[in-house]
Parts: C-alpha cells; sequence; structure tokens
C-alpha cells in the first residue's frame, strides 16, 4: 500500500509538473477577465466567452452576407464593390417583372421563375417522399429484425459519399448505355433515355437526392423513436391495442421533435438543392431540372457577362425563403413546447 | 575547436545565405492551360527547354479543365488573382486583363508580321496596336463523316457545294441502313451553329456594326437544326439534355461510331488520331454549303501573357521563345494544330503523324481558312461573341425540348443579348 501510495503520489507530481505551463498560461487572462466581470458584472461574461465565435461567425457569415445584400443593389461586370455601379433595385424589378407570376414566359427573366418552380415542385415531392420514406425505413429498422445493424450501415452509406460522387454513379447508372438500359433491352424493353424527359428528369433528381440523404433522418428518427419508454408500447399491448393506434397514439406524437427537425432540415437542403442534380442532368433537359441555386450560379458565373448583381438579388430571395423557413420551425417547436 | 566549430558555422550561414539569394532570385511564372489532346504534354517540353536556357526562371503548367478556363479564370482575373499567362479561348472577351507585351519583346515586327489578324482578335476594343499573345492553335470548324459507314451502308457521300440538306439526307441513309443511333451529331455549342447559320445568309451584325443575332439566315439554320432534332437525324441527348449554354460534344459517341456525321472542328484531329486510328475512316469534309456560302468560322485557343503578372519582363522573355519560328514549328507539329502563325502556315508544318485520315483532315481544314466568310472573321474578333452564341445555344435548347417555341426563341435570343450587353455597359 506504501508503495502505491508513493507511485500515485508521482504521478499527481508529474501531472502538476506538466500542468504548469497550462495553468500559467491561463493565469495570463485571469487579471483581465477580474476585470471585465468586475466592470460588465457576471452576467456579461458569457458573452465575452462567446465573442471568439461570434467574431468567427461574423466575418464569415455576417459580412458577406451583407457585402451579396449591397452587391444585389448594384450592376455591371466588377468584382470589387468600390467598382461598381448603384443600381437601386434595379436588380429586383428585372427579377419581379412579370405579367403573370404563374406563367415564366410573361417574366423578363422566365429562368428565374422556371428555376422557383422547379424548386418548388422538387421541395414538394422531394421533402414529402423523403420524410415518409425515412420515417417508414426508421420503424422497420427499430423492429428486431435480423441483420438490423447490417441494413442500418447500408441505407446510411450514401450519407457518407460526395455529392458529386453520388450524381456520377447514377449518372452512369442512367445513360443511354448505362446500366439500367442495359438490363432494359437485356428483358426485352426499349431503352429509355431519361435525360431528355422532363418528368424521368425531375424524377430521378428527386430519386437520386433522397437516396443519398434518406440515410441520415432516418438516423435522427431512428434516435427519436429508441428514446420512447418502452413501458409506454408495453402498456398498450396489455391493453390489446391495436398496432396502428400505438403508432397514431404513441410513437407519432413522441417523435413529433425529430420529425419536425428533420421536415424542416430537409425543406431547407431542398431549397438549396444544387450539386448533385447539376452533375446528374447539368439542369436539363431545357430547363426541367434548374434550380434556383443553379439560376444563382449561372447568373453570377458561367454566363458570359457575370452578373453578380442580378445572382445577388436572387440569393437574397432565397436567403429571406430559407429566413421564413427558419421562422417556421421556431414557431412550431415553440408551439408544440406550448402544448 | 572552438575556432573550427565557428568557422565550420560561419560557413554553414553562408553557404544558407547564397541558398537564400539564389532562391529568392529565381522567378517563377504560372501558366494557366487547358488540353484538348497532348499539347500539355508538347508545352511542358518546350518549356524544360526553356528553363535550361533561362535557369532563374521555372514555369509552372497548372492544367485545368476547359470549364475552369471558361468560368474560374475571369472570375480570379477579375479579383486580380490570376497566373502570368493562359490559354484562352474567349480572346476578345478577356481583353481587358490581357498584358502588351510591345515594352518586353525584341521584336514587336515579327509579332506584326506572323500574327498580325489574330492579334487583332485578342485586342480589346478602340486598341489597335496591342501585342498580347499568341494563337497556340488555330480552330476552323467543320464536319467529320464516318467514311467506313457510308462505304458499308453502300451510300455515296456527297461531294464538293453539297449543301446541309444533302448531308442530312445521305446521313439518315446510311443510319437506316445500318442501324446506327444517330445520324448526325452537332457540338452543343454557339460557335459551331455560327458557320452554318452565315451559310445560310446570317450576317450577325447591322449596318452600324452592332450585334444583330437574329435574322432570316439565323432563322434558318435554327428551324433546320430543330427540324433535325423532331425528325430523328439529331438526338435531342446533346441539346436537349442539359440547360442553358452548357457545352457538349458528341466526340465519343462519334469514335464509338454511334454518328455518322459529327459536325465539330480541326481540334478533334489528334485525339481521334489517338483514339479512332485505324479503327474506322473518319473524314473531313468541307464545310457544306448554304443559300449565302460554304464557310465554317475561325477560332482557336491563344496563350496571352496577362497584366496582373508580377514579373511581366520575364513573361516577355518567355512570350518570346514560345512564339519563336522554330519553337511554334515543333508544338504545331506535335500537336497536330493548325499553326496560327503566317510564316509557318505558308511554308508548311511538319505533323508528326503518318496517319492518312489525320493528314487528310489538317489538309481539310487548312484549305477551309481562305473560304472562309469574312462574316465569320466579324464575328470570331468580335469581344462579346459568347454572349451572342451563349444566347443562340440556350435559347434553341430550350425550343429542342419543347419549352418554347421558336418564335419565342427568338425573342429571347434577341432580349438575352441586349440585356447582357447593357449590364456589361453599366461598367462603362
Amino acid at each position: 500500500m506504501p508503495e502505491k501510495n508513493a507511485n500515485t503520489s508521482l504521478s499527481d507530481r508529474l501531472t502538476a509538473i506538466a500542468a504548469i505551463p497550462v495553468v500559467l498560461f491561463f493565469r495570463l487572462f485571469e487579471a483581465p477577465f477580474r476585470f471585465v466581470q468586475k466592470i460588465g458584472g457576471l452576467k456579461a461574461m458569457p458573452y465575452i466567452f462567446l465573442l471568439p465565435n461570434l467574431a468567427f461567425f461574423g466575418v464569415f457569415v455576417v459580412v458577406p452576407l451583407f457585402i451579396n445584400f449591397s452587391f444585389s443593389f448594384t450592376g455591371g461586370t466588377n468584382i470589387f464593390l468600390s467598382e461598381r455601379v448603384y443600381t437601386g433595385t434595379e436588380q429586383y424589378e428585372f427579377l419581379f417583372d412579370c405579367g403573370n407570376y404563374l406563367d415564366p414566359q410573361s417574366c423578363r427573366e422566365d429562368r428565374f421563375w422556371k428555376a422557383i418552380f422547379n424548386t418548388m415542385t422538387f421541395v414538394v415531392l422531394q421533402v414529402s417522399s423523403l420524410v415518409a420514406l425515412s420515417l417508414v425505413t426508421a420503424l422497420i429498422l427499430n423492429r428486431k429484425i435480423r441483420a438490423r445493424g447490417f441494413f442500418r450501415a447500408v441505407f446510411f452509406f450514401p450519407v457518407l459519399l460526395s455529392p458529386v460522387v453520388v450524381a456520377l454513379i447514377w449518372k452512369w447508372i442512367l445513360l443511354r448505355d448505362g446500366i439500367l438500359n442495359a438490363f432494359l433491352v437485356s428483358i426485352g424493353l426499349e431503352r429509355i433515355l431519361f435525360f431528355i424527359s422532363p418528368e424521368w428528369a425531375m424524377f430521378w433528381a428527386i430519386f437520386v437526392s433522397i437516396w443519398s440523404q434518406m440515410g441520415f433522418y432516418m438516423l435522427i428518427l431512428l434516435a427519436g423513436l429508441q428514446a420512447i419508454p418502452p413501458d409506454l408500447y408495453e402498456a398498450a399491448e396489455m391493453d390489446g391495442t391495436s398496432p396502428e393506434r400505438v403508432f397514431w397514439r404513441i410513437t407519432l406524437p413522441l417523435l413529433w421533435p425529430n420529425l419536425l427537425v428533420v421536415v424542416v432540415l430537409a425543406l431547407i437542403k431542398g431549397v438549396q438543392v444544387f450539386d448533385e442534380v447539376f452533375v446528374l442532368t447539368g439542369g436539363g433537359p431545357g430547363t426541367a431540372t434548374q434550380f434556383i441555386v443553379q439560376y444563382i450560379y449561372t447568373t453570377g458565373f458561367a454566363s458570359s457577362v457575370q452578373n453578380f448583381g442580378l445572382a445577388s438579388a436572387a440569393s437574397v430571395v432565397l436567403g429571406l425563403v430559407l429566413f421564413v423557413l427558419t421562422l417556421a420551425q421556431l414557431a412550431a417547436v415553440r408551439r408544440k413546447n406550448d402544448v | 575547436m572552438t575556432t573550427k566549430l565557428t568557422i565550420a558555422l560561419m560557413g554553414s550561414a553562408l553557404a544558407m545565405s547564397v541558398l537564400a539569394t539564389s532562391a529568392s532570385a529565381q522567378t517563377e511564372l504560372r501558366m494557366t492551360w487547358y488540353n484538348d489532346g497532348n499539347e500539355g504534354e508538347v508545352m511542358r517540353g518546350l518549356l524544360d527547354g526553356f528553363e535550361a536556357a533561362h535557369p532563374d526562371i521555372t514555369v509552372t503548367l497548372d492544367e485545368v479543365p476547359y470549364a475552369a478556363i471558361l468560368e474560374g479564370l475571369p472570375v480570379q482575373l477579375a479579383a486580380g488573382h490570376g497566373p502570368d499567362l493562359a490559354r484562352v479561348t474567349d480572346l476578345g472577351g478577356l481583353s481587358e486583363y490581357y498584358l502588351d507585351l510591345t515594352p518586353y519583346v525584341s521584336n514587336p515586327d515579327y509579332w506584326e508580321a506572323n500574327f498580325g489578324p489574330f492579334l487583332e482578335w485578342l485586342r480589346p476594343t478602340g486598341n489597335d496596336s496591342a501585342i498580347s499573345g499568341f494563337m497556340t492553335q488555330l480552330t476552323v470548324t467543320g464536319p467529320y463523316v464516318n467514311r467506313t459507314l457510308f462505304e458499308q451502308a453502300g451510300v455515296d457521300m456527297p461531294g464538293e457545294g453539297a449543301t446541309w440538306s444533302d448531308w442530312a439526307a445521305a446521313v439518315n441513309e446510311v443510319a437506316a441502313a445500318l442501324d446506327i443511333p444517330i445520324p448526325m451529331a452537332w457540338d452543343r455549342s454557339g460557335h459551331r451553329v455560327a458557320g452554318p447559320a452565315i451559310s445560310m445568309g446570317a450576317q450577325m451584325f447591322d449596318a452600324d456594326g452592332n450585334p444583330a443575332l437574329v435574322d432570316q439566315g439565323l432563322m434558318d439554320m435554327a428551324t433546320m437544326l430543330y427540324d433535325w432534332h423532331q425528325d430523328g437525324t439529331m438526338s435531342p441527348e446533346l441539346w436537349g439534355s442539359v440547360s442553358g449554354s452548357t457545352y457538349l460534344g458528341a466526340n465519343e459517341d462519334f469514335a464509338n461510331a454511334q454518328v455518322v456525321m459529327y459536325m465539330s472542328g480541326s481540334w478533334q484531329i489528334p485525339q481521334f488520331a489517338e483514339t479512332i486510328g485505324d479503327a474506322f475512316d473518319w473524314w473531313a469534309v468541307p464545310a457544306p454549303c448554304g443559300s449565302a456560302a460554304c464557310t465554317g468560322m475561325p477560332g482557336g485557343a491563344a496563350l496571352v501573357a496577362l497584366s496582373g503578372t508580377e514579373h511581366p519582363e520575364e513573361v516577355g522573355i518567355l512570350m518570346e521563345y514560345l512564339s519563336s519560328e522554330a519553337v511554334l514549328a515543333e508544338f504545331y507539329g506535335q500537336t497536330l494544330f493548325i499553326p496560327g502563325h503566317i510564316g509557318l502556315a505558308a511554308g508548311g508544318v511538319e505533323f508528326a503523324t503518318e496517319d492518312p485520315r489525320a493528314r487528310h483532315a489538317l489538309e481539310t481544314f487548312a484549305g477551309a481558312v481562305p473560304g472562309i466568310s469574312p462574316t465569320a472573321f466579324d464575328l470570331q474578333g468580335y469581344p462579346n461573341n459568347r454572349v451572342m452564341f451563349n444566347a443562340l445555344i440556350s435559347r434553341l435548347g430550350e425550343a429542342i425540348v419543347g419549352e418554347l417555341t421558336l418564335e419565342q426563341a427568338f425573342d429571347r435570343m434577341t432580349q438575352d443579348v441586349e440585356q447582357q450587353l447593357a449590364e456589361q455597359a453599366r461598367d462603362n
């Protein structure tokens, strides 16, 4: 025992020695922090500690946001704000100059409105299917089925892939001489040129994005399902409650916070869709799968006259949509908490 | 011992300072480059020769995809973070960023004599004297056909003076006989359409020299392209499968004998010589005729010096070396590019190929140069020609997939050009 104490004491002493530089380092800040606390009081301290992160966030998020906003009131092709021409709200007027907002052809910037409608179609179909499929998959993988761990890994695996890789894999599958067409021909069917049909292109854009993201949302729902106390299900079983009623009365209400997170995250990601679909379909055929972020990218960077002002105005509109979606999420969470 | 140690330390310090001095005297130039074929490899070899002759200058060749030249490089240049030199195809569109090499080259007259007509393509509007670079390749647009398929189908190839309609009929006959999926394919590029449109009478500019994309000639050609997509002469996979002004080529389909006739240009020669070789007779044919002419579009890629460089003198030395007749003769000969050097074009270049198809293609495209319409040269020299090309291709693509009628597409083309030029004019 004395030997053990001696060892412990040696270890403690070594730790103490190793900690000296750390302690000295933090001592350096003690005086200024005491001073700040004395001036601002204890309540100010959390904000002081948040300051480095806020500064980082400010420099890399807030400042670019304001620069982007400023760009939307300028015109021309110069990249530096100081060299750009102030145009007031002209870029917004150009975007919103429409005879009939439901008919993109009546708008001066028809591609912006086509991108808006395409994005809305994509979001409605993709998010609803994604949430439903993620929920069903999570419910199945929450049960005690054989090879459950394997299936969880299989469904999660596409999340680990880069969107470009995902799109290239599916592109190779879907091309005229791709695997899927080879299969169709082998069973005596006609080859389908998926990327020249607007409907097929939109279908595959939605399908591929669901395939690549579903594992992530499934994981969130699975965590929610596992957090539901099992005794509730046991009580329901003892009462002879039907499985449907258990789902509607126990599972769904208790899963609601996770479901809400999934819906909002999927909505935001859906509105921002770009890389996968850009690589998969290039926005075509025509403009059938050109979404709002691709419109912004093309207008700002891939046009012969790089129209940063118009691209910025469109991105401000996109930002507002995302802001509204986030507010809706906060409102829904607050309402649920109040209930 | 102490004395020895002191001497050793002093010696080391001296050696390190010498090394540091020599390192700081070393100038590094960066050249942004894209490849159609083997030209990156050839250029690297030439740069190695330059570095051996100029040990104080190293040149880093940054090989990038073509899309990075079109989309990334303009942003880099606008932000003032471009390379020292770049190989570009938007010759006039980027002219505001070019360095005038006149003070840095020993013999400006050599440049004027050998690159004169092409220097004009590189000059900003209103400048008639700048020397900014030279053509790494002169290109001419025109079609290739799979002659083997014609022979197998027993169909005669249309001869000199044949129209686009004659060719469309012939390639459809071949495709029907041999069950070839794509009778005709064109690169999805406005530049590719411009030559045939000029052949159909398109003027591209109004009487005052302002851009006027849509006229009867262009409408005739665009309508023909539209109809070919409806009747199966062309597959919508190329023009209909992407959006906007995205470039797509049918070179792989042609190389896989899936296409009877492929409208592209002279830059495909080295690639076809390598990928197709003698697998079938790929044959360049003269530009088919329209009602007004039988012309392709001139064009090409230029190596330009950029004004953002911190080493203009070294850039001048490098450009003088690369533009010399001997070096360019080797470059064009090894890459199978049509020379953009008047002296070499007149004297002939020894191309490094024994392939009769490649030699015939080089002769065909080089022989087409004198017959190119002046309108085509004017269009190529117009700094904003990409605005017109992109409006043409993106709106025609939307019409081909049925999003717009042809009339709507023509209206939108005009609006797009006006809107983009107006946006650009704000800078002035």
